[in-house]
């Protein structure tokens, strides 16, 4: 799972919760591998993400490395600033881990990168 | 700027012909193309004549679409071969001049529509045509200046007539994209499903999407990924989820019948991998869609899906029909949840309200729906206020059965008190089965009589012999 993936989802739709998000992470596993670089995809995809969440998922796994804690301005034309919100966004990847809601700590897990969000029918 | 109107031939593959239309459509406005069409084509005729302002028009528009075979610059357009002849006569030099010249190498070809033509009847009428300036030499592999003449002998191949209802003549500017056909094949494909897509109807899928290089599309029932194969293929990033967790951990039965096991490391992943889209596969995660884990404020370009109907691949969400019940503490480790009925129209109501929340204005949704097609009224598709039908397209799959791919553009953002309209198109699955019952009954009793019938044929032959 993506970080980019992780930014998009809560665990709202779960009975008695209100926020759910962000949810936390704890990864057995991570994977970093390169994945090509298109700077007008991240520009496009840049306004979806909530940007603290994604610096706080990357620092709760150690990958925060050099990655700006606040959005530049201009930011679809600083190239660097792209290359480096792309690492975090598309290249780590979570093999193995879970997921959890911060609110009731249930746990999601991670498995082969695939998430499981599957609820029990007692959940729904 | 040279922007006067031309001539072009647009020849189609004879497939999927419902289709057409609305995939020129959805990619004239995905390149923001105009596009003249001057004789209003029949609906089964496999050629329309249009006109574009520039020869790259024509080429953008075959580079993308799965149902245009060649694109021809029209030299000319006639009732049969001499009358085709003496209006090329009359066409100043300057026209084709340029391609004909020392530099340039040639190739005529000839073909034909609903008729064999023989090798020799082809070359004889490749002679026919040397009254025209040729300075070039002939290269049949590679031309830069590729010919082609066509007759067309009607849509009835049973019975065709003996001279063609009308000729055509010109170069071919551009072929269609149906190559990718065989490149994604199934056959070959790493991952499968029982109901992965077959490659055309995807990239078609796709196209009517309009995917564009950094989109961000959504497949909620991603099965195999076989849509996201399309969508990756155009530029798009692809995200799918599925209730189904096996399916997407490659550990479901296999689907090709030689195979006893799936391999170690069947995936979506790997799909995009052998197609070399590794790099716009996203993630895919197991996920009901009745409960739905997306941000609130997440907006896909598009959204491409193929529903289950119930049939091959069930309809089905989380959920118990007990009150009260819980699991217990040490069963939920290993507690695999339960599912009950997703009715059709439901689900259908369902993906429409999510596509009209989230997807962007001017974000597109395309999905089957299945259909009986003697219930079937446009009328009784399910609507949303936020969505607007732009396209709908039949597949038939049988005599009573088929599928319509519905394309809906999202025109505004949902408000509290959107209402929706179910479809009114009975149930397919119910339906579906309680016609099979029958007919399932009604075929068991007539082998049985005819099994009775040879029985009894069979000892009154064998009685003679006894006496």
């Amino acid at each position: 799972m993506k970080l980019i993936t992780h930014n998009m989802l809560t665990s709202k739709c779960m009975k008695g919760v209100t926020v759910g998000y962000p949810l936390k992470i704890q990864a057995v596993d991570v994977k970093t591998s390169e994945v090509e670089f298109n700077p007008e995809f991240i520009s496009r995809l840049i306004p979806k993400v909530d940007w603290n969440v994604l610096c706080g998922a990357a620092e709760s796994i150690g990958h925060l490395d050099d990655l700006p804690k606040e959005l530049v301005e201009n930011y679809e034309s600083d190239v660097e600033f792209l290359k480096k919100a792309h690492r975090v966004l598309l290249e780590i990847d979570i093999v193995n881990g879970e997921l959890i809601c911060p609110e009731t700590g249930r746990k999601f897990p991670i498995n082969n990168g695939i998430p499981n969000m599957l609820l029990n029918e007692d959940e729904v | 700027m040279n922007s006067s109107w031309r001539r072009y031939l647009l020849y189609f593959a004879q497939e999927h012909v419902d289709f057409r239309f609305a995939e020129v459509q959805s990619l004239l406005s995905l390149f923001k193309i105009t596009m003249r069409i001057l004789e209003k084509p029949e609906d089964l005729q496999p050629y329309w004549i249009v006109e574009f302002q520039k020869e790259e028009d024509a080429k953008l528009l075959a580079s993308r679409s799965l149902s245009i075979r060649y694109c021809l610059e029209l030299w000319g357009h006639a009732g049969g071969l001499d009358d085709l002849h003496r209006e090329l006569k009359c066409i100043p030099t300057s026209f084709f001049e340029n391609h004909l010249q020392l530099s340039k190498t040639f190739k005529i070809a000839v073909q034909s529509f609903c008729k064999h033509l023989a090798q020799t009847d082809k070359i004889n009428i490749i002679q026919t045509f040397s009254y025209l300036p040729f300075k070039g030499t002939v290269n049949l592999n590679n031309p830069d200046t590729h010919l082609l003449y066509l007759e067309y002998y009607g849509i009835d191949s049973n019975d065709p007539p003996s001279e063609p209802y009308c000729v055509f003549f010109g170069r071919i500017v551009a072929a269609g994209f149906r190559q990718l056909i065989r490149e994604l094949s199934l056959k070959t494909r790493k991952f499968i499903g029982n109901t992965s897509m077959d490659p055309q109807l995807s990239l078609l899928m796709a196209n009517q999407a309009q995917v564009k290089l950094g989109d961000l599309v959504l497949d909620p029932f991603v099965g195999s990924g076989s849509l996201l194969v399309a969508a990756a293929y155009f530029g798009g990033y692809v995200v799918g989820s599925d209730i189904d967790y096996l399916m997407l951990h490659g550990k479901s039965r296999p689907s090709r019948i030689k195979q006893k096991k799936r391999d170690e490391n069947e995936s979506i992943k790997a799909n995009m991998e052998q197609y070399c889209l590794q790099d716009k596969y996203i993630d895919v995660m197991v996920n009901d869609f009745a409960t739905s884990f997306w941000r609130d404020d997440i907006r896909f370009d598009s959204i491409i899906t193929d529903p289950p109907y119930g049939i091959r691949e069930a309809t089905e969400k989380v959920g118990i029909h007990k009150e009260n019940y819980s699991i217990s503490e040490k069963h939920l480790s290993t507690h695999i949840p339960a599912k009950v009925q997703y009715e059709f129209s439901e689900l259908y109501q369902d993906l429409l309200a999510f596509s009209a929340k989230h997807l962007r204005i001017g974000g597109r949704l395309v999905c089957w729906f299945p259909i009986f097609r003697e219930d079937y009224s446009e009328e009784g598709l399910p609507t949303h206020q936020c969505v607007k039908l732009v396209s709908n397209s039949e597949q038939v799959l049988s005599k009573y059965t088929s599928r319509r791919l519905l394309t809906f553009e999202k025109i505004c953002e949902p408000q509290e008190e959107n209402s929706n309209g179910a479809n009114t198109i009975a149930d397919f699955r119910n339906k579906y089965y309680k016609a099979r019952d029958e007919s399932r009954r009604e075929r068991r009793l007539k082998e049985a009589n005819i099994r009775e019938q040879n029985l009894l044929e069979a000892l009154q032959r064998q009685t003679p012999l006894k006496d």
